[in-house]
């Protein structure tokens, strides 16, 4: 009984990891791929890495600290992978898609040139500041 | 029945590693090819466990560990000189 629990736990993780596969790569964009190759592909490494584990102790009788230790291994170091590449993207300047909204960091880690701001309140705002002057 | 599922699920983690492989060759930008091939990593790394529940031998549970410890490091590698433009930061002026 163990042992399938095992087994369907490995095949549901080998599904997962497929459709983790899709996400990245039909996201249009480095920051949105990040969430589908680390969250979901972390869970289904873990989740496989658990069958492997229950299907060891229930057949074999064997306890794998190995397994526990890859389990745990994967658990801390996958998110932090993907943070650090993500930061990284960002920081050597690799553009947001086409559509996404509002980047306050830009500002902060850039200065404000080609803001994402909309055409037209700039537009406004502009003359507005003209407007100021001249009076 | 039970190796078919195994086989089964072999299968998958392929195809997951070919369509991240596409991502590598295409990916538009270098941290597009880190992401993917750190995916790669940690998918080789559950296909080694399922390939040593098929041949019923636990010799190749050390290699899951390796595996994984050389995947991160090399997403730092990767992350670092894609940020810095350089691995190994020296001292400035001395």
């Amino acid at each position: 009984m163990v042992e399938w629990i095992g087994i369907l736990l490995i095949l549901f993780g080998a599904i997962f990891s497929v459709i983790s596969a899709i996400g990245l790569v039909r996201l249009p964009d480095v920051y949105t791929r990040t969430h589908a190759a680390s969250k979901s592909s972390t869970l289904a490494v873990m989740v496989c890495l658990l069958g492997a584990f229950l299907h060891f102790w229930a057949h074999d009788g064997y306890v794998s600290v190995r397994l526990i230790l890859g389990i745990i291994f994967v658990f801390i170091t996958a998110p932090v992978a993907g943070h650090l590449i993500c930061r990284a993207a960002y920081r050597s300047r690799v553009p947001l898609a086409e559509g996404s909204g509002k980047d306050d960091l830009k500002i902060v880690l850039f200065g404000v040139e080609d803001n994402v701001v909309p055409a037209d309140v700039f537009v406004v705002e502009e003359v507005g500041d003209k407007d100021k002057k001249e009076e | 029945m039970k190796e078919i599922i195994l086989f089964i699920a072999l299968g998958l983690f392929m195809v997951a590693i070919f369509l991240n492989l596409y991502r590598v060759i295409v990916g538009p930008s270098m941290p597009d090819r880190a992401i993917a091939l750190d995916t790669i990593g940690i998918n080789f790394l559950s296909a080694i466990a399922i390939v040593s529940i098929v041949l019923t031998t636990t010799a190749f549970l050390e290699a899951i560990l390796i595996l994984g410890i050389l995947a991160f490091i090399g997403t730092i590698a990767f992350s670092k000189y894609i940020e810095r433009g350089d691995i190994i930061e020296r001292k400035r002026n001395g």
